[in-house]
């Protein structure tokens, strides 16, 4: 049984919407309503929902660019909000990394490959300037890049190599856990799967926890394994990826699936016949609806879905939130 | 046989720079039937959204310029027509749906205006005849309570109706072509399966004819008839898309399809491609494709492949195929 790297216990956060001169708080946008997941040691724990279904806010959480409401993570068993300042920066920023989505957005143009990829190290230890940008060459040929890069700005590169440098970048400081925010999404498709490989090779060679956050169905098959599908800030479902994936328990999840499948038509048929298409759109998460959050858009709703919130059941492996699984 | 629309032939599309003469689309050849779809696919680069550019004639000029080539909007040459003529045909004969709707519509006007300024223009309808088919348009792509929603501005609706209203407009004149270039990339996952519905529907109203450029596979085996892949400005395949996934000749069509993640089953490794797509300023000598294929041969490296007709509809440029 690998080690629990990282756990969520019962994440809420709310964000104020405030009116007026006064700035009086006339409600609350729930943008994560009670989450709890594991991230073991090695492992990589997937995160799926549509955009505003909160797993941003988790990730930015778990970076603790952002304090929750209530609710605790816990790092190697301990809650990291009991953790002092002086502590946090020396045993758990340099331990937590990420990897943002636009690899043309997270590097500061100005700045040479070298500074880029080091900058970390500078802020974080006191190596000397040669040692540091030795590293940094090291970790550059580990990302599949020459050293000739180092001297080079960002603009010099394609999309596929940024997205290297980024992933360099973020394992400067030997981390253990790496949040990636849709690691692939703003790539070709040819170099999406350079980088998936490479992310899987680092995960193996340093044995690296990752949470991945995504919205493409096969990306998070082929990298993760476990998954944790989100709807309007709540975990709906959550299991290990290939059990999940077999056999979907939770309708969003079906229909997730269902939109993502690269079905072909058989000659003569309707594609859309074999498809579960969703009606309606995602409620706002100011006023999400009674009882189970996802009844307004689900085919298989009763009125006790309106009514009553679904507790977390498990069945199986998997858990999942819904009130047709007793 | 249902009529052909628009047909292409040997287009040419340049863009002339500082640094020389960038050849976006070099020679592509292709048509279109009434209620058909057809793909164009590629990586970003390729042509792709240049291609749909050129087709409308909305290319930046005088840097970006069609060199060769014809175009016949039912069997007129839209190029040898004038700019005042190419207006008229914009909107009522061939329109367009971009990919990010924010930036396609004005965030000043109500989205009934926006609907009803192609309508203006392009019918010659009394005014009191105005909303009555801004409606028809906005029906079409099934946006619920239209009278409602003629009288709202962008902000005030989602990415999914946003677009919506941005298919609406490109239809409200009911065009024979319309090019959708990538218009569900900025959508989330049910929403694209929504919008993705919508096409069928809309091709069985009208028979109107969709060139669909995107980079995603799982698109195209959704709704395209016919597939072009696209690399380094020209086709290297062309086919059904029944065929093009059960049996591709290209190299490059064989990795693009097996370097995508499948959701029913688990690679251990995923296919990748080599290095990058060339620079179009750079191209390599013989096959664009040569230095990243695998299965590249001297041959390649000297003189470019011929296109090779394997059946009625299906071909491929590449020396491997016979």
């Amino acid at each position: 049984m690998p080690e629990v790297l990282l756990e969520g216990r019962d994440l809420v956060k709310h964000y104020p919407v405030t009116r007026g001169i006064l700035q009086r708080t006339v409600g609350w946008v729930r943008a994560v309503d009670g989450v709890s997941f594991k991230v073991e040691q090695g492992k990589t724990l997937a995160i799926v929902g549509e955009s505003g279904a909160g797993k941003s806010t988790v990730a930015k959480a778990l970076l603790l660019l952002e304090r929750l409401t209530s609710g605790s993570i816990l790092y190697h068993g301990e809650d990291l909000y009991k953790f002092s300042p002086a502590r946090l920066k020396a045993e758990y920023r340099p331990k937590v990394s990420t990897v943002q989505q636009n690899p043309y957005s997270s590097m500061n143009p100005r700045m040479r490959i070298k500074d880029v990829v080091g900058e970390s190290m500078f802020v974080n230890t006191k190596l000397p300037r040669k040692q540091v940008y030795d590293k940094v060459a090291e970790l550059l040929s580990k990302v599949g890049l020459g050293s000739e890069a180092l001297d080079r700005y960002p603009h010099e590169f394609s999309g596929g190599q940024r997205q290297r440098i980024v992933v360099a970048r973020s394992l400067s400081m030997d981390p253990s856990l790496v949040v990636l925010d849709e690691p692939v999404s703003a790539l070709d498709v040819s170099i999406r799967a350079q980088i998936m490989n490479l992310l899987k090779d680092l995960q193996v060679e340093r044995n690296l926890s990752y949470i991945v956050i995504a919205h493409n169905l096969a990306t998070v098959r082929y990298m993760s394994h476990s998954v944790m599908i989100m709807y309007l800030g709540q975990v709906v479902e959550i299991g290990e990826t290939e059990t999940l994936f077999e056999n979907p328990l939770h309708p969003y999840t079906r229909a997730l699936i269902s939109a993502s499948q690269l079905t072909l038509p058989e000659e003569g048929e309707d594609t859309t016949t074999k498809q579960i298409i969703l009606t309606g759109e995602m409620p706002s998460p100011l006023n999400p609806p009674s009882g189970c959050r996802f009844h307004t858009r689900c085919a298989e709703a009763s009125e006790q879905c309106s009514k009553e919130i679904p507790e977390m059941r498990t069945v199986g492996t998997q858990q999942v939130m819904c009130h047709h699984y007793k | 046989m249902s009529e052909v629309v628009i047909q292409v032939e040997n287009l040419h599309t340049s863009f002339f720079t500082r640094m020389g003469e960038v050849k976006a689309v070099d020679g592509i050849s292709f048509s279109v039937n009434a209620g058909e779809t057809f793909g164009i696919v590629g990586e970003s680069g390729c042509g792709k959204s240049v291609t749909g550019l050129s087709l409308l004639r909305l290319l930046p000029e005088p840097a970006g310029q069609i060199i060769a080539g014809k175009i016949f909007i039912e069997g007129k040459n839209i190029l040898e027509l004038t700019k005042k003529q190419m207006r008229a045909y914009r909107g009522k004969m061939i329109s367009m749906i971009l990919q990010d709707p924010l930036q396609s519509l004005n965030p000043c006007y109500m989205i009934g205006d926006q609907i009803g300024e192609s309508v203006r223009l392009h019918q010659d309808l009394p005014e009191n005849m105005v909303e009555p088919e801004v409606i028809s348009a906005l029906r079409l792509l099934r946006i619920p309570a239209p009278e409602v929603r003629l009288k709202e501005y962008p902000f005030q609706l989602s990415g999914g109706m946003r677009q919506r209203v941005v298919g609406a407009i490109a239809m409200s004149c009911r065009p024979r072509v319309l090019i959708a270039d990538e218009p569900t990339t900025a959508l989330d996952a049910t929403i694209q399966a929504q919008y993705l519905s919508l096409f069928d529907d809309i091709q069985q109203k009208t028979n109107v004819a969709i060139i669909f450029i995107t980079h995603d596979f799982g698109v195209v085996a959704r709704i395209c008839d016919r597939v072009g892949v696209m690399y380094a400005g020209r086709f290297v395949e062309t086919a059904p898309t029944r065929e093009i996934f059960k049996s591709p000749k290209h190299p490059y069509t064989q990795a693009l399809i097996s370097s995508v993640p499948k959701l029913d089953k688990k690679d251990e490794r995923l296919f990748s491609i080599e290095g990058q797509p060339p620079s179009m300023m750079r191209l390599p000598p013989g096959c664009r494709f040569g230095p990243r294929c695998n299965l590249c041969m001297d041959i390649c490296k000297e003189q470019e492949p011929p296109e090779i007709k394997i059946s009625d509809n299906h071909s491929v440029s590449c020396w491997r195929v016979k």
